[in-house]
């Protein structure tokens, strides 16, 4: 697609003078190259002053020493909070706790993800509708799958714990210790987010063209040999967004966490997102929460970039055009 | 393009139905034991094993927005009518917003790219893939100084910035998805740009651009941690009402709270239902169509 505006300016400018008869500085801002500008000027500006300006303003405030419930006017620290953070053995802990809770849920989704992506990819009877019911926790709130799961492991209430009693023999107290509270927020999470994973799979499923299929039946070609050689190619690529995609968001996990065990017990679940809300909301030491967030926001970018990256290598596969 | 949809591999008969029926309904419990707490009494609720037959009650519905006086037969309004007003309020208001001012940005960074048009695009993406908490602090502290935490003006213009990134990427991939050459067609006849794209580009995408309304409408009504910083007793949203109820209590009431997760869910399980071919570009923020 090559763009139909002319390359020269000059051209341009005058085209759009004797067209639109305008002169001066409407005429100016209504010239043709000047229309992407225009158009984008509100989006970037909102933006602006929003979100990056904050963001922009925080990031100055990650090199000084700053409390937001004091008046004390900011000092230069330079450095000292990102070195501070990086060697605090508490903010290591909390890395891991997020790397254990990403790595467990993850992997589960993919999993579960990709088994029913399988189940739902032909076409049956009632499929949409029960497409439908497995897709729906997607879409639901976070703090309300929070919710959720806080009933259902309430250990006199909730009936996976009263499922879990019935092969103990006491009352089993799912957020009582750090293992079991770990499995119960990657439990939850890989719950809401497997249906996200199957929409993906799903996606490269329909691509397959069917004469491949045919193809492979005139050959006689085995089960595991049609995946490995058909199926699997269309579907590597999505598989590896997904990855990306679900690595990205449950690094950022905070509102599950949140309600539901409120980092416990003690801080053995307590992930990076929920310290940074601690130490800038709680302990109100705004800088060095900031300087922590700006740590997280250089993974995020990068893990953003691979996901970008990914996204343009799939479009130029010859399996996707 | 709508074909796509319904190229699945194969054809299954009832026996598939029955085996995913199995799995769907497994899959779908959590939230059909909320809805169905929502419609029990008290002793039902607790009753085990869980009662599947019972006799609904719509008490707990009616608790959600009158909560009776502790003395006296009384009942005076819990403030509910008014967060889901808020939590729709807001949502709309916002939404609208950044969908108008998106589209416009859409078809500029689809049509007439500029230099580092992806470069762009990039840092739009990123201002919504950072984590919130990062966002929120700064702003938390901004809003103070500018009297903004509380008011509906605060909020309404984060939740446009916020829905703004999504709705760009959202229509960018619908505008890139048309077919160029009736532009062109429409270009050489002499139509001005304003026309080619109020009359032919816009209206091939209004239907995805309704999509993208009500998929923001959904993210924004289930956004919990903005709203927990930022609204006050005027402007709270769902979320932030629902966390302050479980949290105050010491005994939780779950037929209280399931009703109030009833009302606050059912809106978008039918608008997950009615979105389902837009699913898979909403939730990766248009980066995937197919």
């Amino acid at each position: 697609m090559t763009p139909i505006a002319t390359s020269d300016p000059i051209i341009d400018r005058a085209s759009a003078t004797r067209t639109r008869g305008a002169t001066g500085f409407l005429g100016w801002m209504l010239s043709p190259e000047r229309r992407g500008p225009l158009l984008i000027a509100p989006a970037l500006i909102t933006l602006f002053v929003v979100n990056i300006f904050p963001l922009m303003w925080s990031f100055g405030l990650s090199f000084f020493e700053y409390k937001a419930n004091r008046l004390a006017a900011p000092v230069f620290k330079g450095l000292d909070n990102y070195t501070s953070v990086l060697a605090d053995p508490d903010i290591w802990e909390r890395f891991q706790h997020t790397a254990t809770i990403v790595v467990g849920s993850v992997a589960l989704q993919l999993v579960v993800g990709f088994l029913l992506a399988l189940l739902f990819a032909s076409d049956f009877p009632l499929r949409r509708y029960l497409l439908m019911l497995v897709l729906a926790p997607m879409m639901l709130s976070l703090s309300a799958v929070g919710v959720f799961f806080k009933l259902f492991y309430d250990p006199t209430l909730g009936f996976i714990s009263r499922f879990i009693s019935l092969f103990t023999t006491e009352t089993y107290v799912i957020l009582s210790t750090p293992t079991r509270a770990t499995v119960a927020i990657v439990v939850a999470d890989a719950w809401m987010w497997s249906p996200f994973v199957m929409l993906l799979v799903l996606a490269g499923l329909v691509s397959v063209p069917k004469y491949l299929y045919e193809a492979a039946e005139i050959d006689r070609a085995g089960w595991w040999r049609r995946f490995r050689t058909i199926t699997f190619p269309y579907i590597r690529s999505l598989l590896l967004l997904a990855l990306l995609f679900r690595t990205i968001e449950t690094f950022k996990i905070f509102d599950v966490v949140y309600i539901l065990t409120e980092g416990g017990p003690g801080s053995s679940t307590e992930t990076v997102s929920v310290y940074v809300y601690r130490l800038a909301f709680q302990f109100f030491r705004t800088s060095l929460a900031s300087a922590l967030g700006y740590i997280m926001l250089f993974a995020v970018i990068v893990l953003t970039s691979l996901y970008l990256y990914a996204i343009q290598t799939r479009r130029a596969e010859p399996v996707n055009e | 393009m709508s074909k796509a949809r319904t190229h699945v591999i194969g054809r299954s008969g009832w026996r598939r139905t029955l085996g995913a029926g199995v799995v769907s309904g497994v899959y779908f419990f959590p939230v059909y034991y909320i809805l169905m707490t929502a419609f029990k009494t008290r002793p039902d609720a607790l009753a085990m094993p869980i009662k599947f037959f019972f006799t609904p009650t719509l008490d707990n519905f009616y608790s959600v927005f009158m909560r009776a006086d502790i003395q006296g037969g009384g009942a005076t309004d819990s403030g509910f009518s008014h967060y889901f007003f808020n939590s729709m309020f807001i949502g709309g208001t916002s939404v609208s917003l950044a969908l108008i001012i998106g589209t416009a940005a859409a078809y500029g960074f689809s049509r007439f790219p500029l230099r580092g048009n992806e470069t762009y695009l990039f840092i739009i993406l990123t201002t919504r893939m950072l984590p919130p908490i990062i966002a929120i602090i700064p702003i938390f502290v901004l809003f103070r100084v500018f009297g903004l935490s509380g008011t509906y003006t605060g909020i309404i213009a984060l939740y446009t910035a916020f829905n703004l990134p999504f709705s760009i990427w959202m229509a960018k991939s619908f505008f890139d998805d048309l077919d160029r050459d009736i532009e062109d067609a429409a270009r050489m006849d002499g139509s001005s740009e304003w026309s080619v794209f109020l009359k032919i580009c816009l209206p091939q995408v209004y239907g995805g651009l309704a999509a993208t309304f009500v998929f923001a409408v959904i993210l924004t009504w289930n956004e919990f941690l903005f709203a927990l910083m930022l609204t006050g007793t005027e402007t709270r949203t769902v979320p932030v009402a629902i966390a302050r109820t479980i949290g105050g209590q010491v005994g939780v009431d779950w037929g209280l709270m399931s009703a109030i997760e009833t009302l606050f869910i059912i809106p978008v399980v039918i608008v997950t239902f009615l979105l389902q071919n837009q699913l898979l570009r909403g939730v990766t923020f248009g980066t995937i169509r197919k």
